[in-house]
């Protein structure tokens, strides 16, 4: 089946990553980590389902994730979608990745989107807009969480290295079309340099660090095959889109254009600087004509003209080409968050209880809650407001939960207090424990009378009667 | 009739009125009940409709005023026993007097004629011609004229002091409105019993019978959901050629437009305060186009990828210009027949034909079509009807895509060319040459003039908002052409020392009429004032055979907001919000029409030719006659 529009999405799941430990493992890799009691995967794949793309390609770290992640899509997606999982091993980074799935790209441009975004931003937008600037490289922007961090209370000292890394500096140009510069955050320094001739092809910039990579990216097939071949690049969003970025007023990238795959796209790598088309050229080729189609773009502030005019200019090197980068900024309405940290994964649970509820697809009942008709609550238990408790478990009496998500089959005991936190699965809480701003992993057991305050426990700990932890986290040894 | 003649010149038929003037404000204002109001009050009182006007005239805006109005005929409903039962109105002499020399007959033509020139929309060339020949008739036409003559001048000098309506309080307001909502039902209803044959003597305009085919086929085919999920594709495709809305709808008709819009693709919301002379336009609110669809990339599955794009860069304005649309739009279609596979039990030369025809109406969503791409595209439907059916489809889909190569070629790239190299004849060492806007054709008579060492200077006249003229000018100046840029309203002072004005054209249409860039006309006639000779470069593919004397029936209206914002001014936000006062509206026009009086000559490929030679050119040059 053709894919549609011309499009293959290509979704990076991961595998178990070191920033979210002690929330994954090797038994609950990150695509599985369940954010609202859905794993985390199914969030990207019921967006891009939701724009008609079912044809996905699922790649993933590591041997025992990637049957893990197969054997949940093959049950909750087997005849919705036609999922094609594809292993790497560890430690390739991005660009690994997509390499490993190179051969089965075929059609004109190529989707690649992160297995851990959350989001309603359409798709089909991103897709759009590339297909309408011809870009070379479409990325999603989004306005960075505000305040992610500081915004709520519970994670004061512990951010330490995250402020910095999670600004990018991004340039743009004065319509927001156009991606000008792009520094992601770990090799932000001191200094931003920002090259000359591209701040004099579009005559002014914008600079920006309040946005995130949301790392969406449409990519021209031929760019990312030609950018793959290139050695020393680990990271999509750290070296390819700065690298395109970087050159796209002296494209090195579109030396073997000619193919006839290339056909449909007539992005400005193929602009040829030819002059008096009109009256010099005896039957112009297809190329030529898309120039001349592309050539009347109006709005003459607008950059690609300048570009246009900029290789006119330098006649003295005629074979010089461009090619577009271009940006998508998400709307402010629009949610779109990144689970890349343990911050994050608390984050994105809450929003998805509150402001964003409506990505997750529940239905929130009066009480502004969801809980499963399956659910047994003790007397006297409470569950209130923003709260997401899954079937099969059990409540006793005078329990109260407070803004949380509470996993399927837990067994939780009487008078017991759960606040801000995310229980996942199969987890036991005996009497008389105050859980605040936590997150309990799936089969842990947590004994009478204790009591965690910010803690990160990992999955199967035990946590023993009358114990008390603060801002820890816990893990099995 | 005799009695008004003398104290009026008669005003030749190329002078058109071109007014923001709403036809019922001039009843509001002056005394005499006009008789094109009265018609579009018939119509919309409810009172049985006569005759179905193919013009709907828009409703009166302030209805309750033109009921008041003591001089109230309904015209649509006049007849000569009227004559009879009632007397005529003691306070309006001139029109008493008008009954009486004319016969009931002639009453009801001279209406009509006047209604046609107030609103414009859908009159067939040739009638209009033959309602004007006679002097008899054109009489009322010119007190039509003269009206609103005066009514402008009011409108202009329009300070608070002497605004033509007196504020309305709120009250009156919502009965205003209420009386519309009413007068729009009954606009609607009539419409609905519809197809009723009218009495009237009315030209029939093509709205017509594509009015009454649309009607056909969805009570045909049974209650068509235009979501129905897949499967449906076929049935689906056929009716999208159906809805390919008519090159000449009339917007202001709710009920096709209702229709239309269920079928779109393109999510478009009808902007709310429209001029009224131009209400037959579409205009939609724009920025919330693009978006939207941008948003249902992937869900569009009938249309072609390729198709998509150029929509999406028509709607965005990423191409502009005749030719580059065209272009842009012709190898769109090269891209769907390659991917085409003919469907079993079909025929190649059917199935296909709908699939462009669904193209192209997305494509009219996106941006209406110019007369050139219309051209095109009936040359490309053309071709697909003629194949032989006993091609195979390899045959026959590389058979079309080399007569879509040829078509770009031979009249596009070739017919340029030619046209540059009569048009550097034209020019000689010392000439100042101006043009106006971003002609694509005259850009390169002068790079080419240029480049054969002719001495010459040029002056690019620009307008707002697009600024087309500055990217010509840049390149111009890069290629070290002396420039000088300025702006319409200087034209008058810079063409003083200007010898040749080269302009270009979206259409020549049979007339010698020059469908081009708004301002085209301005510069035009500036230059036939001051005896400058003005040459229209223009391939012979954009000539069409319609008729056209104003530039109001067809036209394209921008975005609003284009003209209301000023670029660069921050503080310049008078006109913010505007679309929430309904006492502004803003005019965007696209094109207008220079007559051909102003034109000194036509440069196409065919040679040189006086604008009165259109119609043998499109007689023996045409797009029918390619290659038959």
């Amino acid at each position: 089946m053709d894919p549609p529009m011309d499009f293959q999405v290509v979704v990076l799941a991961g595998g178990t990553s070191d920033k979210l430990s002690p929330l994954v493992s090797k038994e609950l890799p990150k695509a599985l980590l369940p954010v609202a009691n859905k794993p985390l995967l199914s969030y990207p794949l019921e967006l891009l389902e939701a724009s008609n793309l079912k044809n996905i390609i699922v790649v993933v770290e590591g041997d025992e994730a990637a049957t893990q992640v197969e054997s949940w899509l093959s049950v909750a997606y087997m005849d919705r979608l036609n999922v094609e999982v594809v292993k790497t091993p560890g430690d390739v980074g991005t660009v690994g990745a997509i390499r490993a799935v190179a051969p089965f790209l075929i059609s004109t441009d190529i989707l690649i989107v992160s297995g851990d975004l959350v989001s309603d931003t359409s798709p089909g937008a991103i897709a759009a807009t590339h297909r309408r600037h011809g870009a070379a490289v479409t990325a999603l922007f989004c306005p960075a969480p505000v305040s992610g961090g500081a915004d709520s209370s519970t994670s004061g000292g512990k951010d330490k290295a995250k402020k910095p890394s999670r600004c990018n500096i991004v340039g743009l140009d004065p319509t927001r079309q156009f991606l000008l510069h792009v520094v992601s955050g770990a090799k932000v320094e001191k200094d931003i340099h920002i090259q000359k001739r591209i701040v004099r092809a579009v005559g002014q910039m914008e600079i920006r660090s309040d946005f995130m990579d949301a790392h969406v990216y449409a990519f021209k097939r031929t760019v990312l095959l030609d950018v793959l071949e290139k050695e020393n690049l680990y990271s999509i969003k750290q070296d390819v889109l700065p690298y395109l970025v970087r050159t796209q007023l002296r494209s090195e990238i579109s030396a073997k254009k000619e193919n006839s795959a290339d056909e449909s796209s007539n992005g400005a790598t193929k602009e040829l600087p030819s002059e008096d088309i009109n009256i010099n050229s005896a039957v112009p080729s297809n190329q030529n004509l898309r120039w001349l189609s592309q050539h009347r773009e109006i709005a003459p502030s607008s950059y690609q003209e300048i570009h246009i005019s900029d290789c006119d200019m330098n006649k003295s090197r005629p074979a010089k080409k461009t090619h577009k980068c271009c940006i998508y900024l998400s709307g402010k309405t629009q949610y779109c968050a990144r689970l890349n940290s343990v911050q994050a994964f608390g984050d994105i649970n809450r929003d998805m209880l509150g402001e964003a509820s409506r990505i997750t697809g529940y239905t929130f009942s009066a009480q502004n809650n969801v809980v499963h008709p399956t659910v047994v609550q003790g007397a006297k238990t409470t569950a209130g407001g923003q709260c997401i408790i899954a079937e099969g478990t059990i409540l006793g009496d005078k329990c109260s939960v407070k803004r949380s998500v509470i996993g399927r089959h837990c067994r939780i005991g009487s008078n017991v207090k759960i606040v801000n936190s995310i229980v996942m699965n199969h987890i036991t809480i005996e009497d008389n424990c105050t859980i605040q701003g936590s997150v309990i992993s799936s089969n842990v057991q947590i004994q009478e009378r204790a009591s965690l305050k910010d803690c990160q426990v990992g999955a199967g700990y035990v946590i023993t009667a009358g114990s008390e932890y603060k801002s820890e986290p816990l893990t099995k040894k | 009739m005799d009695l008004r003649r003398p104290n009026r010149p008669v005003i030749g038929p190329k002078v058109r009125q071109v007014g923001f003037v709403t036809p019922d404000s001039a009843a509001a204002t002056s005394s005499s009940s006009i008789p094109a109001v009265s018609a579009a009050a018939a119509t919309s009182a409810g009172s049985p409709p006569s005759s179905l006007s193919p013009v709907m005239i828009p409703p009166p805006r302030h209805p309750s005023t033109e009921m008041s109005n003591p001089h109230f005929h309904p015209v649509g409903s006049y007849n000569p026993s009227e004559q009879i039962l009632g007397s005529p109105p003691a306070l309006s002499p001139s029109r008493s007097s008008r009954f009486d020399a004319d016969g009931s007959d002639f009453g009801g033509d001279d209406d009509e004629s006047v209604a046609l020139s107030g609103v414009g929309g859908g009159m067939t060339p040739k009638s209009s011609l033959l309602m004007r020949q006679p002097v008899t008739k054109t009489a009322p036409l010119v007190s039509e004229t003269r009206k609103r003559d005066s009514n402008v001048s009011k409108g202009k000098g329009e300070g608070p002091s002497a605004a033509p309506k007196e504020k309305l309080t709120k009250a009156e307001r919502r009965a205003t409105q209420e009386a519309q909502r009413a007068a729009k039902a009954a606009a609607k209803e009539a419409a609905a019993a519809g197809g009723a044959p009218s009495v009237s003597k009315q030209p029939k305009p093509a709205t017509k019978p594509a009015t009454q085919q649309k009607k056909d086929v969805p009570s045909g085919s049974g209650p068509l959901q235009p979501l129905a999920p897949s499967g449906s594709i076929e049935k689906k495709q056929g009716k999208k050629e159906v809805a390919a809305p008519h090159p000449r709808m009339q917007f202001d008709d709710m009920t096709k437009v209702g229709k239309l819009k269920k079928r779109a693709v393109v999510n478009q919301s009808e902007a709310r305060n429209r001029v009224e002379l131009f209400r037959h336009l579409p205009q939609y609110e724009h920025g919330t186009q693009l978006p939207d669809l941008e948003s249902k990339f992937f869900q569009l599955d009938l249309i072609h990828p390729s198709v998509y794009q150029v929509g999406l860069q028509f709607l965005s304005d990423k191409i502009s210009g005749g030719n580059a649309r065209c272009i842009a739009m012709l190898l769109a279609f090269k891209e769907v027949i390659q991917d085409y596979t003919t469907p079993p039990e079909k025929t190649l030369t059917r199935d296909l034909g709908a699939k462009v025809g669904s193209c192209v109406s997305f494509l009219i969503e996106c941006r209406p079509l110019s007369v050139s791409m219309g051209n095109a595209i009936r040359f490309l439907k053309n071709r697909i009807s003629s194949l032989p059916h006993n091609l195979s489809d390899k045959e026959a889909k590389s058979r079309l895509q080399s007569d879509i190569d040829r078509f770009i070629n031979e009249k596009i790239i070739i017919a340029s060319k030619a046209i540059v190299e009569h048009g550097v004849s034209k020019i000689r060492d010392g000439d100042v040459l101006l043009t106006y806007g971003s002609p694509s054709v005259v850009e390169s008579i002068f790079a080419y003039a240029h480049g054969i060492k002719k001495n010459f200077r040029v002056v690019v006249v620009d307008s707002r908002p697009k600024h087309e003229g500055q990217g010509l000018l840049r390149r111009l100046v890069e290629r070290g052409i002396h420039c000088t840029y300025t702006h319409l309203n200087a034209v008058s002072y810079v063409m003083h020392e200007v010898t040749r004005v080269f302009l270009g054209a979206s259409s020549v249409l049979s007339n010698g009429t020059v469908y081009s860039r708004v301002g085209t006309a301005c510069v035009a006639m500036v230059a036939h004032a001051f005896r400058v000779p003005v040459l229209v470069c223009c391939e012979a593919y954009k000539f069409h055979e319609r008729v056209q004397l104003d530039s109001i029936c067809s036209n394209e209206l921008g975005d609003p907001d284009a003209i209301s914002k000023v670029s660069g001014w921050k503080d310049l936000n008078y006109l913010d919000g505007w679309a929430q006062n309904e006492n502004i509206q803003l005019l965007n026009l696209k094109y207008d029409a220079t007559p051909s009086d102003y034109v000194s000559v036509l440069v196409t490929e065919q040679g040189m030719l006086p604008p009165t030679s259109v119609p043998v050119i499109i007689r023996e040059y045409g797009i029918e006659r390619l290659w038959t």
